[in-house]
C-alpha cells in the first residue's frame, strides 16, 4: 500500500516538476519530492518483501528463484502490454506527449525496481543461508552503505572525486565478497538445479529487458526535454527520475545481476557432481534411520533391513545379503537381488576355496575376488565386498555386497558401508539392551506381587488363648524371601502354632510358602501327633518341591489342659525355651530333617514326636535363621548365644515388648536398616 | 564366594570348597558336582575345610544327590567341617543323611568301606 501510494505522488510529482521545467514556471511542488518518493518507494519495497519472503519459513531455494522468477514474469508482462497500448497507439499526439512516455517510463522504473528490490530480498536469503558473525556484519553493512547511497542521491552533494571512487571500490568489493556465498547450490538436487538455471536464465532476459526498456525511456525523455526546452539550463533538465542517474538503481542492479550470474554459473558448474551431494546426504539421511530405529519402536528385523538398503544404495550394489543371528542364535538371511540359494552358494564356494577376511570376519579388507568369484559357475558377480555387524564385540552377523563389475568398490564405499555396519550394530546392541532393561522392570514388578503374596499369606491375627500371649513378627528384605508363621485352634484346648523357612528365594519361595500354609490348615484341623504332620506333610510336598528345595519347620500343639507341648521339628531352628522356675533360657535338643530332603517312605524314621512341659511366666521363642545370621558390620553373627541373652534380659515383659527388644537389639547389631534376610520370631508367653 | 578345586588320588576325586557357599554360588558347586559324577566318578570326598559358610540353598545342593547317589551306588564323603558349618547340617538333619566325617583319612577310610 504504502509503495503504491509513495509511487503515486512520485508520478505526479515527477509530471509536475516536468511540466513547470518545460514552461519555466517554479513548480508548485518541490524538486526534491520525486526523487524522495523514489527512495520512499524503494524503501517500502524493502519492507514488504521482507516481510514476505524473508520471514517466510516455509520457502526452499527453488521457491526462492521461483519468486524472483515471477515477479519478473509480472512486471515484464505488465510492460509489454504498456508496449502494446503504446503500439496500438501509433504515432498519435497522445503517443508522443512528454508526459505520456514520462508516465509510461515511471510504469516501468517502478515495475524494474520492485524486481530488483525482490530479488535483492532473495539473494539476502541465499546468501545469509549458512550464517556467520562476519557474513552478517558484511551484510548489514552493504544494506547500510546502499541506504547511504539512496539518500545522499537526494541531496545534491558535491563529493570529491576520490570519496565517490573509494565507495564505488568499497561496495564492489563486498558485493564480491557477499555474491561468494553460493552454498546453498550443494543443496540443490539435480532437478532443482535444472530448475534453477531455467529460472536464473529467465530473469537475466527481465533485467536485461527493463534495463534496456527504462534507459531509452530516460533518453527519449532527456531528448525531448532538450529540445522542448533548449532555454532551460542543463541542471533543470535532469530533474526528471533519470534512472542513470542514479546511483542506488546502479548499484542494486548490478549487485543482482552479479549475483545471478555467480549463481548461475555456480550452478551450472555443479550439475556434473550435484550426484556425490546427493549421494552423501541420502547416506546420512540413511543413517538417521538406523540410529533412530531404536526410538521409533522399530524390530531388530527393520534395522537389518535398512542396513541392507542403505548399503545397497550407498555403494550401487548390484545385488546383497545379510545373514544375522538372532538373539536366540538362530541364523536368518535377508538378501537383495540374489537368491538364497545364490547366496549359500557363493559362501560354500569362498569357504571351500579357503578365502580369509571376507566372509569370516575376521578382517574387513575388501580383496579383488575376481578371480575367485570367475570359478564359479552361473554366477554373475565379480566383485564382493563383507563386513561384520558387531554387538559389544561379538560378530552376530555378517553384511556382504555384490556387483557385477571388477573390483566395483572404491576406499570410500567401503569406509560408509563399514559406518552403517557399526551403526546397526549399535542399534540392535540398544535394542537388546532396551529389551533387557524392560525384563528387568517385569522381573522386579514380579517380585513385588510376590512380596504382596507374602505378606497377605502371613495371618493377620494370632490365635487367642487363655493360657498364653503370643506376638509376632516378620520383616523381609527386598527380595522375597520364604518365611512363614501361623497359628490355628484345633479345639477348645488345643492350639497348633507353626515357624517354617523356604528354602531359596523370590517368586518360586512365596509359592512354596503358601503351599505350606494349605498343609498347615488342612492337617492340623485333623489333630495329628506332630510327628504324623511331618510325615504327612513331607508326602504332600515331595513332588511339588523342585529339585534342591527343603522347607524347615517346627510344628507345636499346645494342650492347655495338660500344659504340654507337643512339638516336631523338621531341620528348623532350634526352640529356645525360658523357664520361670529355674530363671534360664536353653534351647531343646531333638533331631528332625528338614521337609522335602527324603522323598521315600522312610521320613518316618527321621522326625520324632517331642513333649515338654510348660508352666506359668515360661517363655518359648520361635526364630528363623535370618535372625540368628544377620552380621555385623564386622561380619559377625548374631549366634544363638547372644539371642538367649538379649530373651533372658527381658523376660519379664510381654510378649510385644520381648520382640520389639529383640528386633531392636538386632538393628543396633547389624548397623543398618536393610536387612538382605528375613526376620521372623515368634514369642509365646504362658500365663 | 566360593571357589572349588578338584583334585584326583587314587581313583577317588576330591572336591576342595573354599569361602562361602549362598543362593548363588551354590550353583557352582552343583556344577563341580555333577561334573564329577558325569565323568563317571564312584567316590567323591568334599574338603569343607575351608568352607566359613552355607546358606539353605548350598545344603540344598547337597541333598538333591542323595537319592541320585543311592541309586547309582556313588558314594560321597564329606569332611573336615567347621562347628558352625557342622551345626547348620545337623540343624536341617541333613547330618544323618549325608556322610561326615572330621578328617581326610577318616573320610577315605569310610569311602573305602563303602565303596566295597
Amino acid at each position: 500500500m504504502g509503495a503504491a501510494v509513495t509511487w503515486l505522488v512520485m508520478v505526479f510529482s515527477d509530471v509536475t516538476v516536468m511540466f513547470s521545467n518545460m514552461k519555466g514556471l517554479t513548480p508548485d511542488v518541490p524538486m526534491w519530492l520525486p526523487r524522495v518518493m523514489l527512495d520512499l518507494y524503494v524503501i517500502c519495497l524493502f519492507y514488504y518483501y521482507k516481510f514476505k519472503i524473508e520471514r517466510d519459513e516455509s520457502l526452499n531455494f527453488t521457491d526462492l528463484l521461483w519468486r524472483v522468477f515471477a515477479t519478473g514474469l509480472v512486471a515484464t508482462v505488465f510492460s509489454l502490454s504498456l508496449r502494446m497500448v503504446d503500439f496500438l497507439l501509433g504515432s498519435t499526439r497522445l503517443a508522443s506527449n512528454i508526459f505520456f512516455i514520462d508516465v509510461e517510463y515511471l510504469i516501468n522504473l517502478g515495475l524494474l525496481m520492485s524486481f530488483l528490490v525482490a530479488a535483492g530480498t532473495c539473494w539476502k536469503r541465499l546468501i545469509l543461508y549458512q550464517k556467520s558473525k562476519w557474513l552478517i556484519r558484511g551484510w548489514v553493512v552493504f544494506e547500510v552503505i546502499l541506504l547511504i547511497v539512496l539518500l545522499s542521491d537526494n541531496i545534491q552533494i558535491v563529493l570529491e572525486e576520490w570519496v565517490i571512487i573509494t565507495g564505488r571500490v568499497l561496495i564492489c568489493i563486498l558485493a564480491l565478497v557477499l555474491s561468494a556465498n553460493m552454498k546453498w547450490v550443494a543443496y540443490l538436487n539435480f532437478k532443482q538445479k535444472w530448475t534453477s538455471l531455467l529460472l536464473l536464465l529467465l530473469s537475466f532476459f527481465y533485467l536485461g529487458y527493463f534495463f534496456y526498456t527504462v534507459n531509452k525511456f530516460s533518453d527519449d525523455i532527456g531528448n525531448q526535454l532538450k529540445d522542448l526546452a533548449g532555454t532551460v539550463n542543463p541542471e533543470d533538465a535532469a530533474a526528471f527520475l533519470d534512472f542513470g542517474a542514479h546511483a542506488f538503481n546502479i548499484y542494486l542492479f548490478s549487485f543482482v545481476m552479479l549475483y545471478s550470474i555467480f549463481s548461475f554459473l555456480v550452478i551450472l558448474f555443479n550439475l556434473p557432481t550435484s550426484s556425490v551431494f546427493e549421494q552423501k546426504l541420502e547416506e546420512v539421511v540413511n543413517f538417521q534411520r538406523i540410529s533412530q530405529s531404536v526410538q521409533t519402536e522399530q524390530s531388530e528385523e527393520s534395522v537389518y533391513k535398512i542396513l541392507l538398503e542403505s548399503s545397497v544404495s550407498s555403494v550401487f550394489a548390484d545385488a546383497a545379503w545379510l545373514e544375522m543371528k538372532g538373539e536366540h542364535k538362530e541364523a536368518t538371511l535377508q538378501t537383495y537381488h540374489i537368491s538364497e540359494r545364490d547366496a549359500r552358494k557363493i559362501q560354500e564356494h569362498l569357504g571351500a576355496r579357503h578365502v580369509k577376511g571376507i566372509l569370516d570376519q575376521s578382517s574387513d579388507k575388501t580383496k579383488n575376488l575376481s578371480d575367485q568369484l570367475a570359478t564359479l559357475k552361473g554366477n554373475r558377480f565379480r566383485s564382493i565386498m563383507a563386513f561384520p555387524v558387531l554387538v559389544k564385540g561379538e560378530k552376530i552377523g555378517t553384511l556382504a555386497l555384490l556387483k557385477e563389475l571388477p573390483e566395483g568398490f572404491n576406499k570410500e564405499m567401503t569406509q560408509i558401508v563399514s559406518a552403517f555396519a557399526n551403526q546397526a550394530g549399535i542399534s540392535i546392541e540398544n535394542f537388546r539392551l532396551l529389551k533387557e532393561a524392560i525384563q528387568n522392570e517385569r522381573y522386579k514388578e514380579e517380585l513385588k506381587i510376590a512380596k504382596t503374596v507374602q505378606k497377605s499369606l502371613l495371618p493377620d491375627k494370632l490365635e487367642k488363648s487363655d493360657d498364653f500371649d503370643i506376638s509376632a513378627f516378620s520383616e523381609s528384605a527386598d527380595e522375597v524371601g520364604g518365611d512363614y508363621y501361623d497359628t490355628l485352634r484345633i479345639n477348645d484346648h488345643q492350639v497348633s502354632l507353626i515357624i517354617a523357612d523356604v528354602s531359596g528365594k523370590g517368586t518360586t519361595a512365596a509359592f512354596h510358602m503358601s503351599q505350606m500354609k494349605g498343609i498347615f490348615h488342612s492337617l492340623s484341623q485333623q489333630a495329628p501327633e506332630p510327628k504324623d504332620f511331618m510325615v504327612r506333610a513331607n508326602q504332600a510336598l515331595r513332588y511339588c518341591l523342585e529339585r534342591g528345595s527343603f522347607i524347615s519347620a517346627t510344628y507345636f500343639v499346645v494342650d492347655s489342659s495338660k500344659q504340654i507341648i507337643y512339638y516336631s521339628r523338621a531341620g528348623h531352628c532350634p526352640v529356645l525355651i525360658y523357664k520361670a522356675a529355674e530363671k534360664k533360657a536353653d534351647y531343646l535338643v531333638d533331631k528332625g530333617t528338614a521337609l522335602g530332603m527324603i522323598k521315600g517312605k522312610d521320613y518316618c524314621n527321621f522326625v520324632e514326636t517331642n513333649t515338654i512341659s510348660y508352666a506359668t511366666g515360661d517363655v518359648m521363642v520361635l526364630f528363623t535363621d535370618g535372625i540368628t545370621e544377620a552380621k555385623s558390620p564386622k561380619g559377625e553373627e548374631f549366634g544363638l548365644e547372644l539371642l538367649k541373652k538379649t530373651i533372658v534380659d527381658s523376660v519379664e515383659e510381654s510378649p510385644k515388648a520381648i520382640q520389639e527388644k529383640l528386633i531392636k537389639r538386632l538393628y543396633e547389631y547389624t548397623g543398618t536398616e536393610e536387612i538382605d534376610d528375613d526376620y521372623t520370631t515368634m514369642i509365646v508367653k504362658f500365663k | 564366594m566360593v571357589h572349588i578345586k578338584r583334585l584326583q588320588e587314587e581313583g577317588t576325586d576330591i572336591l576342595a570348597v573354599v569361602g562361602e557357599i549362598d543362593a548363588s554360588s551354590s550353583i557352582e558347586l552343583d556344577l563341580a558336582i555333577a561334573k564329577s559324577v558325569g565323568e563317571g566318578a564312584t567316590r567323591i570326598l568334599v574338603d569343607c575345610s575351608a568352607l566359613e559358610y552355607i546358606s539353605s540353598a548350598g545344603l540344598g545342593v547337597f541333598m538333591s544327590y542323595i537319592e541320585e547317589f543311592r541309586d547309582k551306588n556313588i558314594n560321597m564323603v564329606l569332611f573336615g567341617m567347621k562347628d558352625k558349618v557342622i551345626n547348620t547340617f545337623q540343624i536341617l538333619g541333613l547330618a544323618d543323611l549325608l556322610h561326615i566325617r572330621a578328617n581326610k583319612l577318616e573320610a577315605k577310610k569310610l569311602v573305602n568301606e563303602l565303596s566295597v
